[in-house]
């Protein structure tokens, strides 16, 4: 059963919704732009191409963790989104999954970490320094986002937090709200977009930690990249919209958030410039983190 | 024709290659990635790194300096991939064909799939040419 899981939730439903997210945000991206933007199936295209490439090893790297790096950075995705597909819709889960959910969703960013110093490139290592600053700038203000609901649930298991927001979602409270707006900026880093796609700044340090791939390893970084891209907003609504709900008319409510979140993030992202890496620290642990202890008190007080 | 080349047909990443041109054609296919032409219609996309690219695009007339540099990063875009040579420079050396610095043409040293004529090329030239690169291969649009 476990194995099923895996495999339909967590690998095959969360790759095609996260390969249509990112077709979003390309097609948004070209309107904002005036263009046409790219057909449907070009994320697939991308990917297929990219896994029929050759793999070049260069001659500095470290090769064996140049090759495992992503495949830990996909493992680490598809355990996090079972945990978040089984917990919607099979299973109560077990106590305390919300913290492994925290956990598994940094892994993502050590594989580039990981990737970046084995690749022996300096702009690689450049990159994956980079990433880290940022890890250790947004992982405080995110999880301190992220403890609103369990403090507005009474509970550290996901599907209670779905459960309790079944009379109304926490973020129509006012610490749900400030949470949100913190929990929404934390996930623009997450996934290394404008403004804080300082890790890739393409034009900067070319592609930063992932600069010496090619073929199937670059191809597993975008998929991760794009399955990413549906975990976190996937994530969010869990936290604070009371997850997919399919039933009746909530589908559509449903689709309207999902849809809404990813706009917001896309929008942000193509009307901004990039940030310096000491600049997203300042934002992140200054007012980041203010607005969201302000929130964690607010919803001590019940608010 | 193999799944692999339909795949890289539908979406050609392309990298930008100048060999000591004047700029230029560097401008005009830069033109390309505008609102006004978006060849992100046709799944192209400008790459910084030569490991991410399928497609070469190579301007300019090929100087002694620069044609190592071209040798090795060549040898560096993982394979199957495609040349094309933008611009008369780098198709036939143009006006500096006599001259001391430019002992050899581009297709001499790497093999070159599509040559764009132009001084420099417009940007519908080359969009032409990358349809003409792609029905050569065996593609439809």
């Amino acid at each position: 059963m476990t194995i099923i899981y895996l495999l339909v939730f967590g690998f095959a439903a969360t790759a095609i919704l996260g390969l249509i997210t990112s077709w979003i945000d390309r097609k948004v991206t070209a309107r904002v732009q005036y263009r046409v933007g790219p057909p449907f199936l070009q994320p697939v295209y991308d990917l297929v191409k990219l896994l029929g490439k050759e793999t070049l090893i260069p001659a500095g790297a470290s090769k064996g963790i140049f090759l495992i790096a992503p495949v830990i950075g996909i493992s680490g995705v598809i355990a996090v989104s079972t945990l978040f597909w089984v917990n919607q819709f099979f299973s109560e889960g077990f106590m305390g999954d919300w913290i492994v959910a925290i956990y598994l969703l940094t892994i993502p960013s050590i594989s580039l970490i990981l990737a970046g110093f084995a690749s022996g490139n300096p702009l690689a290592s450049l990159g994956a320094s980079r990433e880290m600053k940022l890890v250790i700038a947004y992982e405080l203000p995110f999880i301190l986002a992220a403890l609103v609901p369990v403090i507005s649930a009474h509970s550290i298991r996901l599907s209670t937090i779905i459960d309790s927001q079944a009379g109304g979602v926490f973020a129509g409270s006012i610490s749900g709200i400030l949470a949100l707006i913190v929990a929404i900026m934390c996930v623009q880093a997450k996934l290394a977009l404008v403004p804080f796609d300082i890790p890739e700044a393409e034009t900067e340090i070319v592609e930063g930690p992932i600069v010496e791939y090619s073929g199937p390893g670059l191809a597993i970084f975008k998929l991760m990249k794009n399955m990413l891209f549906f975990i976190l907003p996937f994530f969010l609504m869990i936290l604070f919209f009371g997850g997919l709900r399919l039933n009746g008319i909530n589908i559509l409510w449903t689709l309207l958030e999902y849809v809404g979140i990813v706009a917001i993030i896309t929008v942000i992202r193509n009307t901004n410039p990039r940030v310096r890496i000491d600049q997203a620290v300042r934002f992140f642990w200054g007012p980041m983190t203010l607005i969201a202890v302000v929130a964690v008190i607010l919803a001590l007080n019940g608010l | 024709m193999s799944l692999k080349l339909k795949a890289l047909l539908k979406s050609p990443w392309v990298f930008h290659l100048s060999t000591g041109s004047c700029n230029n054609c560097d401008i005009e296919t830069l033109d390309c990635l505008t609102p006004r032409f978006d060849i992100e219609r046709f799944g192209m996309l400008l790459v910084g790194s030569i490991k991410h690219a399928d497609v070469l695009l190579v301007s300019g007339s090929c100087n002694r300096m620069s044609v190592e540099r071209m040798k090795a990063l060549f040898e560096q875009v993982p394979k199957p991939c495609l040349v094309v040579a933008i611009g008369t420079c780098a198709g036939s050396r143009g006006i500096f064909k006599d001259s001391y610095n430019c002992p050899v043409p581009l297709d001499k040293i790497i093999p070159v799939d599509v040559y764009i004529p132009g001084c420099p090329p417009k940007p519908e030239a080359i969009i032409a040419g990358a349809v003409k690169l792609i029905e050569k291969v065996g593609g439809t649009l």
